[in-house]
């Protein structure tokens, strides 16, 4: 249980020099590196709390299933008007919890890819050390000190905006944390020091500062507060109609598709949403009823509009999810679901070889589970992570983002 | 300072000048810092800056007069403090913080619960008044409902008095009365109304316009007004302001402290269906009298509240052979929850780390079976139904509990990790990491472990074995941490002397530095390590908050700008600086 290093970031960021140049002169510079080739783009999001993926993910098709969940199982597709309460099939075995509706289309056009039996191959049950593990990427090292995605960041070539790295939400996450620039920022509209003169006073009292952290902190803050300034006090209007839901995380992902529109250098962004700790009564009286169906409504309905409102520009972007482990295969005591082991994730983007779902199997008939008691694993998180930096954002050096480990990739991106 | 200190100090790595260091290597700097003790004139400011939210104007004078040891005597005996009557004043309003919960279900009750009294299943509060008051609601939540349903605002099926529209209440000199002129003249205006006109005043009022006035109202007419706007948010709203006034104002600082320390040990969720009405009653009876006893009598209330049983499910967790409900195909077969057995021993005691398996976790949730709330939903209170417990053998962490026991299987299991060097060395650690340094040296660790174990797990006397010690007296120590989102707003507010009318504000503050109190969802709390506040989201919130505040614009908070030396601009700037930002 060792607290986390404080990172003292290098200081390549020195480029902005924290307000020396004009803004639109930075502007300008971005601009100019924006169109070709386009920075490619990955998202990575958090469902905090451990998402049930055997009812979200549904394996219709496996008897074992419907034994094991008596009460909270999500019926087999079924045709005419019960559709909205039974999975909604995508590949003859497997099916989607009926709120994910809306995810339905993109895995029909194939943008969407399923990693099924998916996770981290550590065997704990603690929502804080696996959420960890899962973040630092280094699954059972707990003395990591930085995070998976602030690894990955490719090598920086000359200019480095300052947004690059952005965490939506109060506190920086820690899969983007470590010795790259990263920020965290609630909303891109109060993301700035409301008074000009004191804000030039801060910056210098931070700049010399004894204390190396928060010196390190404020610079990056500076610099980002500064670019992001011309786009602070435009409207923002959703591309083709798209509809973010209500709430913290449909919010997060309409402020990363601003960033990502605005053309300020935003090369991997982060968002967590919570709640998924279904101990009971994880499903109400109809599958589409209940604590998860509201939560994967909203999860589904942001995803799509997300991938709506980018447009063409979803070409250069990569989404991925996860959670820190699975439930147990069969349901509790209370309707719902315990601790278990391996879970399912989503990619989504332009360069996805969707409209599948992968990984191998593992059943669920009792000697085929996890410890006699949950889904097994047979893809480990880092497979599906490692492919999307090496393919989709081009970073080759994978040894140094996922130290000790050789992903094996599963073919989920278009090679170019 | 002599010189020589001074020489001394120079010499010490890392402190006279700040290179690019490795975080191994300041590690090793750290660890020797701990030996090496500060001056004595900074004692008084240590003392004050982690044993308080922060110092006020006078603080140190006044524990200078009393003497440094005595006073943190007087701390760690927060009986023998006489509370601030500004405080208790403060407090006197916020009427749900002395309530049970059973009360505070029928006066601040769900719109859910309204419908039940409504319809007669559920008796209404005696009060005649809050009677009146909640028939109101129930009516207009009626009629909002009709207009949704069939666009039609003449719902004839209206039962009850409901809200007419303002301009028939009202003539048009009254509505522009209370529109327009100073506070004081609106407030006036609306107090002139009779007594039983102003709830259909402001059931009436546009959302903007009651906004209007709840900003501007004393403490009566704002209850008033939160009452009108929904009595189940009172509840949450009271928590938190009783939390910033208590931080601000107590005279008993650490036990405050140690009270946001303790609660966040053992977190609950607010939100969580029935803990709306069953956190009030866990911090007050639960964690507050036992911060400075005994652990085992602090985990055991914990374990037996009915805030921890549902916030855990343990409630519904049952053994085997416990009977079933009777229903349809749907109602499902009631069985064990582990999720309370696995924090217990994660979070509560051991430590992820102390040696536990997944077998010991389903054992511990076996022994605990049965253990629940009588009517969770209407305030309720702990009891052992010994038809849910499962009266079969289990093995916990090596000690077998014997078939056919009943609610003393679980108290066996408390006895066994409330007195485990594991918990102890887990609790020990957690309270330096907050009160000494983010990693705290493991030889003070360790002592405070060794207290713990020989006095059964004494609280006081492992807070008083990290206070006696060199390591909590050392440069290591020393200005070492980053303020957490409430320390931060409370010491600002305390080193301004600030006047606080209502507190909500700050609240909302604090959750945009990043801690919404009572609302952190995971059983983990937030973290007690600076790293977590150390961000760019926080630190301009930080800012922006330091110069609101100074700039007396803060809601709620009157600030003396007048009464510090220079211009309240450089008051904020001092406020927002990376040296307020330590402790």
């Amino acid at each position: 249980m060792t607290s986390r290093r404080i990172f003292l970031r290098n200081s390549a960021l020195a480029m902005v020099g924290a307000g020396a140049a004009p803004l639109w002169l930075k502007r300008a510079l971005y601009a100019a590196e924006a169109p070709s080739p386009r920075q490619k783009i990955l998202v990575a999001i958090f469902q905090r709390g451990a998402a049930d993926g055997l009812n979200v993910i549904v394996p219709h098709g496996e008897k074992a299933y419907y034994d094991l969940r008596p009460t909270i199982a999500i019926p087999r597709p079924a045709g005419g008007g019960k559709r909205e309460d039974s999975a909604i099939d995508l590949d003859g075995f497997f099916g989607l919890h009926p709120a994910l509706a809306p995810l339905k289309p993109l895995f029909d056009r194939q943008h969407l890819a399923i990693v099924d039996a998916v996770g981290s191959p550590d065997p704990t049950r603690s929502h804080f050390d696996a959420q960890d593990y899962m973040e630092s990427g280094t699954p059972g090292l707990k003395a990591t000190h930085d995070g998976w995605m602030n690894r990955a960041l490719p090598k920086a070539e000359g200019r480095i905006s300052p947004v690059r790295a952005v965490s939506l939400g109060a506190t920086l996450s820690r899969s983007l944390a470590g010795s790259n620039p990263a920020i965290s920022l609630e909303t891109i509209a109060g993301f700035q020091v409301r008074d000009t003169q004191a804000a030039k006073q801060f910056q210098d009292m931070y700049a010399q500062s004894k204390d190396p952290a928060l010196r390190a902190a404020a610079r990056e803050t500076f610099a980002a507060v500064s670019m992001l300034q011309t786009i602070q006090n435009q409207p923002y209007s959703p591309a083709g109609g798209a509809e973010y839901p209500r709430g913290r995380f449909g919010d997060s992902l309409r402020q990363i598709a601003q960033l990502i529109k605005a053309n300020v250098g935003v090369e991997m962004a982060f968002a967590d949403i919570g709640g998924w700790d279904h101990h009971a009564n994880e499903v109400g009286q109809r599958a589409s009823e209940g604590q998860l169906a509201n939560l994967l409504t909203q999860y589904g309905h942001a995803l799509s509009a997300f991938w709506c409102d980018m447009g063409d520009r979803m070409a250069d972007v990569a989404v991925v999810t996860m959670s820190e482990f699975g439930r147990t295969a069969h349901e509790n005591g209370n309707r719902g679901t315990d601790h278990g082991h391996a879970n399912c994730m989503f990619v989504m983007g332009g360069s996805v070889r969707g409209g599948r779902v992968y990984g191998k199997w593992p059943g669920l008939e009792r000697e085929q589970l996890y410890e006699g008691r949950d889904l097994a694993l047979t893809t480990d998180f880092r497979d599906v992570l490692g492919e999307l930096v090496a393919a989709h954002l081009g970073n080759p050096t994978l040894k140094g983002v996922f130290p000790g480990y050789a992903p094996k990739f599963l073919g989920l991106v278009h090679h170019t | 300072m002599d010189k020589r200190t001074l020489l001394a100090l120079a010499c010490v790595p890392g402190l006279a000048a700040i290179p690019a260091i490795t975080a191994a290597s300041k590690n090793a700097g750290d660890d020797r810092l701990f030996l090496k003790p500060i001056p004595n004139s900074q004692r008084i400011e240590q003392a004050l800056s982690r044993l308080t939210y922060g110092a006020r104007p006078g603080d140190a004078d006044a524990v200078r007069s009393t003497g440094l040891r005595k006073w943190i005597e007087q701390q760690l005996n927060p009986e023998s403090i006489a509370e601030n009557p500004v405080l208790l004043q403060k407090l006197q309003t916020l009427d749900t913080l002395t309530m049970s919960a059973g009360q505070m279900v029928r006066d601040y009750p769900t719109p859910q619960l309204v419908k039940q009294m409504v319809a007669g299943q559920v008796p209404f509060p005696a009060d005649p008044d809050r009677r009146m008051m909640i028939e109101k609601l129930a009516a207009r939540a009626e009629r909002k409902q009709g207009q949704d349903q069939q666009g039609d605002p003449a719902n004839p099926s209206l039962k009850g008095p409901a809200f007419q529209p303002l301009a028939e209440l009202l003539s048009r000199d009254q509505i522009r009365s209370l529109r327009t002129g100073t506070p004081e003249q609106r407030v006036a205006a609306f107090q002139a109304l009779p007594p039983d006109q102003q709830d259909d005043v402001l059931g009436a009022m546009p959302p903007g316009m009651r906004q209007g006035l709840f900003a501007i109202a004393p403490p009566e007419l704002r209850r008033k007004i939160e009452m009108a706007n929904g009595p189940a948010q009172v509840v949450a709203r009271d928590l938190m302001e009783g939390k910033l006034l208590r931080a601000i104002y107590s005279n008993r600082q650490l036990s405050e402290i140690l009270d946001d320390f303790w609660f966040n040990h053992f977190n609950i969720y607010l939100e969580k269906g029935a803990d709306r009405y069953l956190v009030t009653g866990y911090e007050r009876d639960v964690i507050r009298p036992h911060v400075l006893g005994k652990f085992r009598d602090l985990l055991e209330a914990t374990a037996k509240s009915p805030a921890m049983l549902f916030y855990l499910d343990n409630w519904q967790s049952a053994g085997p052979n416990a009977p079933q409900p009777r229903g349809g195909a749907k109602k499902a077969a009631r069985g064990l929850n582990e999720n309370y057995g696995r924090e217990l021993l994660e979070l509560h005691t051991l430590g992820v780390d102390g040696g536990y398996t997944q077998k010991d976790v389903s054992e511990v949730a076996r022994c605990f079976t049965g253990w629940t709330i009588n009517q969770p939903q209407r305030g309720g209170s702990f009891t052992f139904n010994p038809r849910l417990h499962d009266t079969g053998q289990k093995v916990v962490l090596g000690v077998t509990i014997p078939a056919g026991g009943g609610m003393e299987d679980g108290e066996k299991v408390l006895d066994i990790v409330a007195h485990h060097p594991s918990t102890a060395r887990f609790i020990s650690r957690k309270l330096a990491q907050r009160f000494v340094a983010d990693d705290p040296p493991a030889p003070l660790v360790d002592r405070m472990a060794q207290t713990f174990l020989k006095t059964g797990g004494d609280l006081r006397q492992v807070m008083r074995t990290m206070l006696e010690s060199k390591e909590f007296w050392s440069e290591g120590a020393w200005r070492s941490k980053v303020k957490s989102p409430l320390e931060m707003v409370a010491s600002a507010v305390r080193s301004v002397n600030g006047d606080v009318d209502f507190a909500f504000p700050l609240a909302n503050q604090v959750a945009q530095l990043g801690e919404p109190l009572y609302r952190k969802v995971e059983p983990t709390g937030y973290s007690n390590s600076s790293e977590e506040w150390m961000n760019s989201a926080g630190l301009v919130a930080r800012m922006n908050f330091a110069l609101q505040l100074a700039g007396d614009k803060v809601p709620g908070v009157k600030v003396d700008t007048a009464q510090t030396a220079r211009p309240d601009e450089s008051a904020g700037i001092a406020l927002g600086s990376p040296d307020f930002q330590k402790k």
